[in-house]
């Protein structure tokens, strides 16, 4: 029926339905293009790497070598000590942050058909701003301040995540969630979060104002394994249950329609990716901060590299983990002057997307 | 309203070894989209391998209709009965594997290839282990070429043209493997060829592959000759069904649509065809 389309000669084997490599093996059975694999595999390699070196730099330099046969069990000296104690948490935190990020990033944008769908538009991470800001700042002065302050910053970011979360839920909510009415109620509570913050800075005191500041750009400064626990037991859980909801998300972005009359059910499923992605964006801003911009580059880089019509999960996971521990490698070491890593990912990952968006043959992808 | 569809079967060749058997039915559906009612107490049979066509005006709710009988929209008062089961109580993936439908103006994710889009029609087959089974890819392969699209398996749809974007929807539905096939205005932006070639497709799914197929369509020339019942639509209600030539009369026209018309006979297949003269009122 096409013209342009090549003949093919009927003794040919059947032409190729899909891209991509087919595997069975009993009653299991798939599909995989060799990007959907070399992706995630290359970038794990390359964030190990980089996790490496991160550990080994400081006042104490250990060469990756050391640093990798520490990991294993094999160190020696004071090696385990420095690097098992004060150094693998914050690149721990970092990774986790990084790969939360970059699945919530992932399930909002395939979710939402929109690649400006992010935890960071949607006003999530500045929900999570409002409660640390405002444990930060209201902790001496008011007895609702000294509840929250008596919460520490990490759980009253948590708790400012999650409320912003299933507002957005809440308020979108309308037997379904409609992707385009998540963005404009998402971008309300961000102009609200900021108004909150701006408020809670402006009558701040001086010093609290400026810790307020470094935790609002996000940073991995004196993170702990205290850190690190809650955020990888979370995504311990939460990873695979986006996992499995990637096969139905595959479904949901062709619209409720066609997706209900292939059988899914349009309203829970979308409940269920929407609230994984509240709870992955809430440890992991907990952890660290709003480090900006992760969310939102890193599944648009990651899609461009696998191909394919939406964000991968598991490479964006991978990627959102590596630019954040290279970004804070970076600002560590090859700065004159130690910087938040949220100000970084965003100074690498806004003119990596503006060029991706240049020069690309397709649009931003869902 | 209760239509008897007895008589209409005496003009459609159905093999006396099966009876006819109803497969989707509505019983006293009331339709409404928050507080305004479009379609009430409204009652339609559609029985095993037949061919219907549901026309009448804009807004009159025939879209509604369709959208009920997929269970896309719930009645808030009735129920539809899919082999008489009520399909709001049936579990929505047991009916994706009897009912397909597709919706006015699907949109497919960008970048997305024909063969990603046809394969995407098995996922009530599928589960996540089993995610592209032999039976898949056969079925798939299949329903490519059946709608002659087999060569552009590697295109992305976003880069088709309007009727061949319509052939792999309609190779979707068919990969779904249902019985029942509801497809809402398919011809809507096409230019007249393909309007034809996607209306002899559907006409083909129903005579060569036993697809029972209720679609929603504008040109009423169209539906005349393709379906075997048309039902007809006005505020919500339903005012005839029949065949074509029972219910393409002037009269109805006058009725229903408010166009004052001749209705010949089509030189080409002798099914009803509306000339119009001019608008009444």
């Amino acid at each position: 029926m096409s013209v342009d389309a090549p003949a093919r000669p009927t003794s040919a084997p059947s032409p190729r339905l899909r891209h991509g490599r087919t595997f069975r093996a009993g009653p299991v059975s798939g599909l995989l293009h060799w990007r959907q694999v070399v992706v995630p595999v290359a970038g794990f390699a390359v964030l190990v790497l980089a996790a490496a070196l991160s550990m080994g730099r400081g006042d104490f330099p250990i060469g990756v070598g050391d640093v990798l046969r520490t990991l294993v069990g094999l160190g020696e000296g004071p090696q385990p000590f420095i690097i098992l104690e004060l150094r693998a948490p914050r690149v721990v935190v970092g990774a986790l942050v990084g790969l939360a990020l970059g699945v919530a990033g992932a399930l909002f944008q395939t979710f939402a058909r929109n690649p400006l769908a992010s935890p960071d538009t949607l006003g999530i991470t500045m929900g999570a701003s409002v409660g640390a800001v405002a444990a930060i700042v209201l902790s001496g002065s008011s007895s609702t301040g000294a509840i929250l302050g008596g919460l520490g910053v990490p759980l009253a970011a948590l708790l400012g995540a999650l409320v912003t979360g299933v507002l957005l839920f809440a308020l979108t909510w309308r037997a379904g969630v409609d992707g385009y009415r998540l963005v404009l109620i998402g971008i309300a509570l961000w102009s609200a979060g900021t108004a909150l913050t701006d408020w809670l800075l402006t009558n701040a005191e001086i010093y609290d104002a400026a810790s307020a500041y470094v935790w609002i750009t996000g940073s991995l400064n004196a993170r702990t394994w205290e850190n690190a626990l809650p955020l990888g037991v979370a995504v311990a859980v939460l990873l695979p249950l986006a996992l499995a909801a990637g096969r139905v998300l595959g479904v949901l972005q062709f619209g409720d329609d066609t997706a209900r009359g292939l059988g899914v059910r349009v309203a829970g499923a979308q409940a269920a990716v929407v609230l994984l992605a509240v709870f992955l964006v809430a440890f992991a801003v907990s952890a660290a901060g709003p480090i900006t911009f992760v969310a939102l580059v890193v599944p648009q880089i990651a899609v461009r590299l696998t191909g394919g019509s939406r964000p991968p999960l598991l490479a964006s996971g991978i990627l959102g983990a590596l630019l954040v521990v290279t970004a804070d490698l970076i600002t560590r070491t090859a700065l004159p002057q130690a910087l938040p890593v949220g100000i970084l990912t965003a100074v690498i990952g806004a003119p990596y997307l503006l060029w991706l968006l240049v020069r690309g043959r397709r649009r931003a992808t869902l | 309203m209760t239509l008897d569809i007895g008589t209409e079967l005496l003009h459609h060749a159905v093999s006396p070894a099966e009876p006819l058997r109803v497969r989707l039915a509505a019983e006293h559906v009331r339709l409404a989209y928050d507080e305004q009612v479009v379609v009430d107490d409204l009652d339609l049979e559609l029985t095993q391998g037949s061919f219907t066509a549901i026309v009448g005006p804009n807004g009159c709710g025939k879209s509604t209709l369709l959208r009920a009988l997929g269970r896309l929209l719930r009645p808030t008062s009735g129920q539809v009965l899919l082999d008489g089961r009520a399909i709001a109580r049936t579990p929505t993936r047991e009916v994706a594997k009897v009912l397909g439908l597709l919706p006015q103006t699907p949109v497919a994710p960008e970048g997305l290839t024909v063969g990603d889009l046809v394969a995407r029609g098995r996922h009530p087959h599928q589960s996540w282990l089993r995610q592209w089974s032999r039976d898949d890819e056969a079925v798939v392969a299949e329903a490519l070429a059946w709608t002659d699209m087999s060569d552009l398996a590697g295109r992305p749809v976003d880069a088709l043209s309007g009727g061949q974007r319509q052939r792999a929807w309609i190779s979707m539905a068919l990969a779904q493997g249902t019985d029942l096939l509801l497809l809402d205005e398919p011809t809507t932006y096409l230019d007249l060829s393909h309007q034809i070639d996607v209306l002899d497709l559907v006409a083909r799914l129903h005579a060569e592959r036993g697809r029972t197929v209720v679609v929603v369509l504008h040109d009423l020339n169209l539906a005349a000759r393709y379906a075997q019942r048309l039902v007809a639509m006005k505020d919500g209600a339903l005012v005839a069904s029949g065949t074509p030539a029972e219910v393409l009369t002037e009269e109805l026209l006058a009725g229903v649509f408010d166009l004052e018309a001749r209705v010949l006979a089509d030189p080409v297949t002798g099914t009803p065809m509306v000339v119009p003269v001019r608008r009444l009122r």
